[in-house]
C-alpha cells in the first residue's frame, strides 16, 4: 500500500510526519511512500533527503491525498488556507488516516471522516500501556515540550540557572518550580536540573514522588492525605480542601521561586487554575512562568494562549506549539512513533495494513473503522505505565499438602530405630567416634548456613584443602614396618594429599587477596 | 611427643578448622579464616609426624615436599577462569588418597581387633574405599566436563536408575562376601580361581568393589547436565569430606572424623543452597538428567531479534544513569572481566550508578563470577546478589547481559512447561533496555530457547564478549 505525507497546514506547525530514516524503515515493511514537496523544509529536512531514502516527491497536497492509500499527518485535518478547501474533502472513500485527532474535542471532524468511510487511527488515543510506549506520541511530544519550556524560560529569564562564585561576585542559582510531574514535567525537571537550577516539583499523585526524587529534584509535600491518581496514569480532580492546601503551598512558593513551569492537566477537562493573579503579583520582578496547559485554558490566570505577555513584571509564556519549536527533533520522534505503529499494523511486513481489533493497542488507537466510529474504546485492562509491573509470577506456588502425622513422625522414628540398632550392637570405641562425627556434622551445618554467596568458591577451595587432612591417615600408615606395599601406597597418598593441601590453601589465599572493597 | 600432646594438638587443629570455615562466611574475616585453616593443618601434620609411631621420615618428607610444591605451583599458575576445573581435580585427589589409605589400612595387620570391632573396622575400610573411589571417578568426569573434554550434555543411559540400583546391590553383596571371606579366609563366592595368589578372597572383593564404585561415580556425573555443574562440584566437595571421615573411622582418628564431617556437611549444605537457588530438587540433580521432568512441550520462542552495534550501545550507556551488568559463563570464557572493570570504572567516573547482578548459579561453580570480578578488582560492594537487585530492575535504564542465558530467561517464570520453570532468574527485561552480548543465537546449557532475546526492549550485541566490550570501551572513551 502507498503511504502519503502531506505538508502540515496549521499555522506555525513546522513538524512533518515522517523523516528519511523512518521512511527507509517503513519502505522495508513493504510500503511505498510519497511526500508533498517541501513538507520537511520547516523541520530542516530537504526533498533530496527524502528522495535518497526512496520516497517519491509529489508537487502538491492534492496529488498526495489522491495517490496514497494511507495518509500520515501530525495535526488533524483542517481547512487548507491556500486551496480554501477542507483536507477531509481530499479524502477518498476507504482511505486510512493516521494523525492526532482529539476525537473528544473534534466531534464534527469525526462525523465527516466517518462519512468518508475512512479508517482513522488517532495517535492521541494510543493506550498508555508498557507495550505501546514506543508509539506513544503524546509522551514523546510532552518530553519535547518540557525541554523546550525550560529553554523558553531561560530565554526570558535575566539570570543564570546555575549558581556561581566568580571574581565579579556571587551568582545565586535560579529556583524552578515544576507543577505536574507527568512526562513533560519530568522532562522540564531534568532540563532545569542540568542547567544547574534548584528544582522543586509538585504533583497530586503521591506515586510520582519517587520519580521526582530520582531526577534529583525536591518533591514538595502537602500535609494532606489524598491520592490524585486517576485511571490511565493521569491525574483526577481533587477535593476542595486539598485544593486549598495546594494553593497555599503555591502562594508560598511563588514568593520564593524565579521560574514556574506548569503542566497540570486533567483529561477531558479545562486546565485547573493554580497560579492566581495575586500569586503572579507576589513573584519577584523578572520571574518567568511557562504555562504548558495554555491550550486547555492555562494553569495561570493571566496566561494568554500562544502569546508571551509581561504582567506585574513577570513574563508569562503561553505557547501551545512548543514541540513544533523543536521541529526537527519532534519530527524525528513522531516519525518513529508512527513507524512503530505501522510495524504493529503490518506484522507480515508485506506492505498491507491489518487493523486488528483484537490487539488492545490497535483497538485503542482506532477511532473510526471503515466508517464506523469506534471511539471511545473499552477501558484498557492495564492501568498506567507508571505503576511498577509487579505481576505475580505465572508459576503457581503449589499449595503444600498438610503432612500427615505419620509422615512427620516417620523420619524421627527411623532415626531413632537406627540409633537404637547401632547402640545395641556397636562397641564402645565406635560410639565414641560416632558421637564426635555427629556433633561435627552439626557444627558444619551451623557454620555454613549463613555463608555469603560471593564466597562460595573460596569456601569450597578451603574446604577442599582441609579435606586434605586425609594426609594424617597416610602419615600414620607410612611407617608400618616390613610392608613395602603399605609404605608405597601411603607414600603416594601423602604426595597427592599434599598437592591438595598446598594447592587448596594457596589458591584460596590468591582469591581472597583479590576481594577488596 | 606423647599421645596426650598429640590429642591436644588435634583438638587445637579441629577448633582452627571450625574457625576457618566460619571465617570464610564473611568477606571481612575470610582471609583470617584461610590462615586459621593453614595453621590448623600445620599443627595436625607436625603433631602426627612427631607422634610415637612415625619413623619413615625420609619418604614422608620427600612426599610432602614434592606434593606441596606441585600444589603451590598449580595454585600460582591457574587462571581464575579455570578455578572450577582445578577444584574438581583437587577433589579427585582426595578421593584417590582415601582409596589408597583404605587399601593400606586393610593390609596393615598391626592392630589386632576381634569380634564386632573387627567387623566394624572392615566395614569402615570397605565404605571408605567406596566413597573415595566414587569421589575420584566422579571428580575426574566433572573435571573433563568443566574443561570441555567431555560433552556438557547429560548422558542418559536407558534405565539409569535401575543401573544405579544394580550397582548398589552388587556393592552390598560384595561387601558381605568381603566380610565373610576376610573372617574365614575362604575365597569369595566359593571361587578358587585366584588361590595362592595375592588376589585371594577379600582383596578380590575389594578390587571388584572399587571397580564398581568407579563406574558408579562416572555414571552419576555423566548424567548431570552442564547447568547443574555448580551443584556437582560442591557435592563432590561434600563426598571428599565423607571420604576423609570414613578414613578417620577406620583409623580411629578423631581429627579425621571431625574434619571430614565438617567438610562433608558443609559441602552438602552448599549443594542444598545451590539447588534451592535453582529451584531444583536436590535428589533430582543427583539422579541426573536435565529437562527430563517437563510435562508438556515448552513454548517455542518466536519473534524478531534486534541487533545493535558497540557504538550505539555506547550512546545508550552515555544517556543512562542506572546500569546493571549481568555476567555469565560467556564472560569467563572470553576472559572479559578486566575489560568489564575498565568500562565500569569509566562509567562510574561519569557519575553513573553501575552495579553487578550475580545469579547464584552463574558460571560453572558456586561464586564463580564473584571470583572473576574480584580478580579484575571490581569493588565487591557494587556486586549484588540476585535477591538484592531483582526488585530494582524497573528503575534500571540499561542492563548488560554478558554471555548469560538461562539465568535471565523469562520463561522460567511464565512458561510452566519450560525445563527451567520455577527457577528464580534475574528479571532484567523489566529494565529500560537490555543489551545481550552473545556469540550467536545458540541456546544455553539447558538447551532452552530464551524469549528475552526477542523482547522488544532487548538489543543483541553479537560477537566475542571481550572483542565487543573492547569496542564498547573504545566508543565510550571517544
Amino acid at each position: 500500500m502507498k503511504i502519503g505525507v502531506p505538508k502540515e497546514i496549521h499555522e506555525g506547525e513546522k513538524r512533518v510526519a515522517t523523516t528519511p530514516e523512518a521512511a527507509d524503515k517503513i519502505i522495508k515493511l513493504g510500503f511505498e511512500m510519497c511526500i508533498e514537496s517541501g513538507a520537511g523544509s520547516l523541520a530542516n529536512i530537504s526533498d533530496e533527503a527524502y528522495r535518497e531514502a526512496g520516497v517519491t516527491i509529489l508537487p502538491d497536497a492534492k496529488a498526495v491525498w489522491k495517490e496514497a492509500d494511507i495518509i500520515m499527518k501530525v495535526r488533524a485535518p483542517e481547512r487548507h488556507p491556500e486551496l480554501a478547501i477542507d483536507e477531509v474533502e481530499f479524502m477518498r472513500p476507504g482511505q486510512h488516516l493516521i494523525s492526532f485527532i482529539w476525537p473528544a474535542q473534534n466531534e464534527q471532524l469525526m462525523q465527516q471522516l466517518a462519512a468518508k468511510n475512512a479508517t482513522v487511527l488517532a495517535m492521541d488515543s494510543v493506550p498508555r500501556m508498557s507495550r505501546a510506549q514506543k508509539m506513544d506520541a503524546l509522551s514523546s511530544m510532552a518530553n519535547i515540550a518540557g525541554y523546550r519550556a525550560v529553554v523558553e524560560a531561560a530565554q526570558h529569564f535575566g539570570r543564570f540557572f546555575t549558581g556561581q562564585i566568580t571574581a565579579a561576585g556571587k551568582v545565586p542559582p535560579a529556583k524552578v518550580l515544576v507543577i505536574g510531574a507527568g512526562v513533560a514535567g519530568l522532562a522540564a525537571i531534568g532540563t532545569a536540573k542540568s542547567l544547574g537550577a534548584i528544582v522543586r516539583a509538585f504533583d497530586t499523585r503521591p506515586e510520582v514522588k519517587e520519580q521526582i526524587e530520582s531526577m534529583d529534584a525536591e518533591f514538595l509535600m502537602l500535609d494532606f492525605q489524598e491520592d490524585g491518581s486517576g485511571s490511565g496514569g493521569y491525574a483526577k480532580t481533587m477535593s476542595k480542601e486539598f485544593i486549598e492546601a495546594e494553593m497555599a503551598l503555591f502562594a508560598r512558593q511563588a514568593m520564593e521561586v524565579d521560574i514556574i513551569i506548569t503542566t497540570a492537566l486533567i483529561p477531558g477537562k479545562p486546565a485547573p487554575e493554580l497560579i492566581t493573579a495575586g500569586m503572579v503579583k507576589s513573584m519577584k520582578p523578572g520571574s518567568v512562568i511557562v504555562d504548558l496547559a495554555a491550550e486547555q485554558g492555562g494553569n495561570c490566570a493571566l496566561t494568554e494562549k500562544d502569546r508571551i505577555v509581561v504582567k506585574h513584571d513577570v513574563t508569562i509564556i503561553g505557547y501551545t506549539n512548543l514541540p513544533s519549536r523543536l521541529a526537527n527533533q519532534s519530527s524525528q520522534l513522531y516519525a518513529t512513533n508512527l513507524r512503530h505503529l505501522l510495524s504493529d499494523l503490518c506484522p507480515g511486513k508485506d506492505g498491507v495494513l491489518n487493523v486488528n481489533m483484537e490487539d488492545e493497542v490497535i483497538r485503542g488507537a482506532t477511532v473510526i473503522k471503515e466508517g464506523m466510529i469506534t471511539w471511545p474504546p473499552p477501558p484498557p485492562k492495564l492501568t498506567g505505565s507508571h505503576k511498577p509491573l509487579t505481576e505475580a509470577p505465572a508459576v503457581e506456588v503449589k499449595a503444600e499438602k498438610p503432612k500427615s502425622l505419620l509422615s512427620q513422625l516417620l523420619p524421627i522414628l527411623l532415626a531413632g530405630a537406627a540409633m537404637f540398632g547401632i547402640g545395641a550392637v556397636a562397641p564402645h570405641s565406635f560410639l565414641e567416634h560416632f558421637t564426635v562425627f555427629v556433633l561435627a556434622c552439626f557444627i558444619g551445618y551451623q557454620v555454613i548456613w549463613n555463608v555469603s554467596a560471593s564466597l562460595h568458591t573460596p569456601l569450597m577451595s578451603v574446604t577442599n584443602a582441609i579435606s586434605g587432612i586425609i594426609v594424617i591417615g597416610a602419615l600414620l600408615q607410612v611407617s608400618t614396618p616390613d610392608n613395602l606395599v603399605i609404605t608405597v601406597l601411603s607414600g603416594v597418598a601423602i604426595l597427592i594429599a599434599a598437592i591438595n593441601i598446598a594447592g587448596g590453601f594457596l589458591v584460596t589465599r590468591r582469591m581472597l587477596e583479590m576481594f577488596r572493597k | 611427643m606423647s599421645q596426650g600432646l598429640v590429642t591436644m594438638s588435634y583438638i587445637a587443629a579441629s577448633i582452627l578448622f571450625i574457625l576457618s570455615l566460619s571465617g570464610l562466611s564473611n568477606q571481612e574475616t575470610a582471609r583470617r579464616g584461610n590462615y586459621y585453616g593453614m595453621l590448623g593443618m600445620a599443627i595436625a601434620i607436625v603433631a602426627t609426624v612427631l607422634g610415637a609411631h612415625v619413623t619413615a621420615y625420609a619418604i614422608l618428607a620427600g612426599a610432602l615436599l614434592i606434593g606441596g610444591s606441585i600444589g603451590a605451583l598449580a595454585a600460582s599458575r591457574v587462571e581464575m577462569t579455570q578455578m572450577p576445573e582445578l577444584v574438581a581435580l583437587m577433589h579427585s585427589l582426595v578421593g584417590m588418597a582415601a582409596v589408597l589409605v583404605g587399601y593400606a589400612s586393610f593390609m596393615d595387620h598391626g592392630i589386632v581387633l576381634t569380634g564386632v570391632e573387627e567387623t566394624i573396622h572392615e566395614l569402615e575400610i570397605y565404605i571408605g574405599i567406596f566413597i573415595g573411589a566414587v569421589t575420584f571417578s566422579g571428580s575426574v568426569i566433572a573435571f573433563g566436563k568443566l574443561c570441555g573434554k567431555i560433552t556438557g550434555k547429560p548422558v542418559l543411559l536407558p534405565a539409569r536408575h535401575w543401573l544405579n540400583l544394580l550397582l548398589l546391590i552388587a556393592t552390598v553383596i560384595l561387601g558381605q562376601q568381603f566380610l565373610v571371606s576376610n573372617e574365614t579366609g575362604t575365597p569369595i563366592f566359593g571361587n578358587h580361581l585366584f588361590d595362592n595368589s595375592i588376589f585371594n578372597g577379600p582383596v578380590l572383593a575389594l578390587l571388584l568393589m572399587t571397580l564398581i564404585a568407579l563406574v558408579f561415580g562416572v555414571h552419576m556425573v555423566m548424567a548431570i547436565g552442564g547447568a547443574d555443574m555448580p551443584v556437582v562440584v560442591s557435592m563432590l566437595n561434600s563426598y571428599s569430606g565423607w571420604a576423609a571421615a570414613a578414613t578417620g573411622f577406620m583409623l580411629s582418628n578423631d581429627l579425621l572424623i571431625v574434619t571430614g564431617a565438617l567438610v562433608g556437611s558443609s559441602g552438602a549444605i552448599l549443594s542444598y543452597i545451590m539447588c534451592r537457588a535453582m529451584n531444583r530438587h536436590f535428589l533430582s540433580v543427583i539422579a541426573g538428567g536435565f529437562g527430563s521432568v517437563g510435562g508438556g512441550a515448552a513454548a517455542e520462542v518466536e519473534g524478531e531479534i534486534q541487533p545493535i552495534e558497540a557504538e550505539e550501545t555506547a550512546q545508550l550507556l552515555r544517556e543512562s544513569k542506572n546500569i546493571v551488568i549481568i555476567p555469565g559463563y560467556g564472560m569467563a570464557v572470553a576472559q572479559a572481566q578486566h575489560t568489564v572493570n575498565e568500562i565500569t570504572k569509566l562509567l562510574i567516573s561519569q557519575g553513573k550508578k553501575v552495579r553487578f547482578a550475580i545469579h547464584p548459579v552463574a558460571g560453572r561453580m558456586p561464586g564463580h563470577m564473584n571470583v572473576l570480578l574480584a580478580e579484575a578488582k571490581v569493588p565487591y560492594d557494587i556486586v549484588l546478589e540476585m535477591d538484592e537487585i531483582n526488585a530494582d530492575f524497573p528503575e534500571v535504564d540499561v542492563s548488560i547481559v554478558i554471555g548469560a542465558n538461562d539465568i535471565v530467561n523469562p520463561s522460567a517464570l511464565d512458561d510452566p512447561n519450560s525445563p527451567i520453570a520455577g527457577m528464580p532468574v534475574l528479571e532484567c527485561w523489566k529494565s529500560g533496555t537490555t543489551i545481550v552480548m552473545k556469540r550467536s543465537m545458540a541456546s544455553g546449557y539447558a538447551g532452552v530457547g530464551n524469549p528475552l532475546f526477542v523482547h522488544e526492549n532487548t538489543r543483541m550485541l553479537f560477537g566475542d564478549a571481550n572483542d565487543r566490550l573492547q569496542a564498547l570501551l573504545k566508543a565510550l572513551q571517544e
